[in-house]
């Protein structure tokens, strides 16, 4: 059962790479706000023209 | 303040789109005909190419790969750029993605009716092709990880978080799974022999559902649920708790494919364990978002897109309660390989030629004992009419 080492040296590393992405994010204040991305993403900030060609423009106020 | 314009690319989805609505017809017409060959088994006698077993492969990879594999892609491109608020980082990247995935497909349908197999399920493609989904795959997250990084929004949403985690892990999945050793240029060996195969072959099986089939759905989930039913998600702080104890739970749980087998008991439990522990995050992300429609069932009743998401969370529901039960021992005993079972992955045990449930009953021992009882005298009985010597038989008593 030799190959469960490497399995588990697998799994391992990748929980260990996501654990890290994990704490950096919380550092970084990702989950300060735990309401408002799920406002925020309801609104798509697209600008509606009269040219059904072009109605995929969108437009920002301010870049985060 | 600063006025930004762009575009998002849309056409990208759109060709993944319409890929998603071909290989769904043609994955499922293929199931029709394979339905059509447990009643007719004789059906497509003498054409090797189109005999059950070549034809299974070729719907499972069609369903999953192509079929579902597009949908993810097109779910992916599209709400990616509108939650980063970015348009993809390289259009030639994502037309390669679409192109390349495409062309595996074709590759897949063409050699898996020849009988070109590695004979891993769901991993049946050989080693040139292996080689090939690696390459799109590592070009989808270049692409998807370049967009993340030259993003507006610098709140990453729940729903990016699941299609990253997609992302890294079917890659290692692939890439350690699919290790092989090629004598030609349409036949490898796996690196692996024996249990350590299986093993390896069932970390990837169970995690290719977990990982292609199930994270990258729930991020959709995520994202299009609120924007069907046009409010938030019921918890945030539910879906972010939700993330994280799903995927670092999920890898563990492949050995329940493996119950009953030459596997170590340990690993088996190990396996098990997993698997019941994951009801709790999949159950978390069911109610979410099924919750999202409290106040809003009334949408549901005139809305087709908001139906079809109702269907789907319940049936992730039921599906996720159906695995863990499954995958304890002595339930799986009694269920496995009977009719009850309808849709989840199989035991990769062979099936031999006692069923399940007789296992089961062993553990009576005083009904094995008065069986063998009766079994012997009746035997005895048998075997004396047939020597024509014994004039009487004896029945015995209370059978």
């Amino acid at each position: 059962m030799s190959v469960i080492y490497m399995l588990l040296a697998i799994s391992i590393l990748v929980a260990l790479i996501f654990f890290v992405a994990f704490v950096i994010s919380v550092r970084k204040g990702q989950y300060d706000d735990s309401y408002t991305p799920s406002v925020r993403m309801l609104f798509d900030d697209e600008v509606r023209e009269k040219d059904p060609e072009k109605s995929t423009i969108n437009q920002l106020d301010k870049p985060n | 303040m600063e006025m930004q314009q762009f575009h998002y690319d849309n056409k990208i989805v759109q060709k993944f789109l319409y890929a998603t609505l071909l290989w769904g017809v043609v994955g499922m017409l293929v199931g029709l005909l394979l339905a059509f060959m447990f009643l007719f088994p004789n059906l497509t006698d003498g054409i090797s190419w189109l005999s059950f077993g070549r034809l299974r492969p070729l719907h499972t990879n069609a369903v999953i790969f192509a079929f579902v594999g597009n949908a993810l892609f097109a779910g992916v491109y599209y709400s990616t750029q509108r939650l980063l608020k970015a348009r993809m980082f390289s259009d030639w990247m994502s037309n390669f993605n679409f192109w390349g995935w495409q062309a595996i497909i074709v590759a897949a349908a063409i050699t898996l009716p020849l009988g070109y197999t590695t004979s891993k399920e769901y991993a049946e493609l050989e080693w040139p092709i292996d080689i090939a989904i690696a390459v799109v795959w590592v070009v989808f997250g270049w692409n998807f990880i370049g967009t993340l990084l030259k993003r507006r929004q610098r709140h990453l949403y729940v729903a990016i978080w699941f299609y990253l985690a997609t992302i890294v892990t079917v890659a290692v999945l692939h890439i350690f799974n699919s290790l092989e050793l090629p004598v030609n240029a349409l036949k490898s060996y796996s690196v692996y022999a024996g249990v350590q195969d299986a093993l390896v072959q069932w970390w990837y099986g169970h995690n290719a559902v977990a990982f292609f089939l199930t994270t990258p759905f729930l991020g959709l989930m995520y994202y299009f649920v609120p924007k069907a039913a046009n409010r938030p998600i019921y918890s945030y702080r539910l879906s972010i708790v939700h993330f994280w104890s799903l995927i670092f739970i999920y890898i563990w749980a492949g050995p329940h494919h493996l119950l009953y087998s030459a596997l170590p008991d340990w690993a088996q439990n190990l396996g098990v364990t997993f698997s019941v522990m994951l009801i709790a995050p999949s159950w978390g992300g069911m109610i979410n978002g099924l919750l999202t429609l409290r106040g809003a069932w009334d949408k549901v009743r005139t809305s087709p897109v908001l139906k079809f998401m109702v269907v789907a969370i319940t049936g992730y529901g039921m599906a996720t309660f159906e695995g863990p039960m499954l995958s304890l021992k002595n339930i799986n005993a009694i269920a496995h390989f009977s009719d009850w079972i309808i849709a989840h992955v199989a035991q990769e045990m062979p099936a031999g030629s006692r069923s399940a449930i007789e296992h089961v009953m062993d553990g009576d021992r005083e009904l094995r004992r008065l069986q063998q009882v009766a079994f012997q005298r009746r035997h005895t009985a048998a075997v004396l009419v047939g020597d024509g010597k014994a004039r009487r038989v004896t029945p015995a008593p209370g059978f």
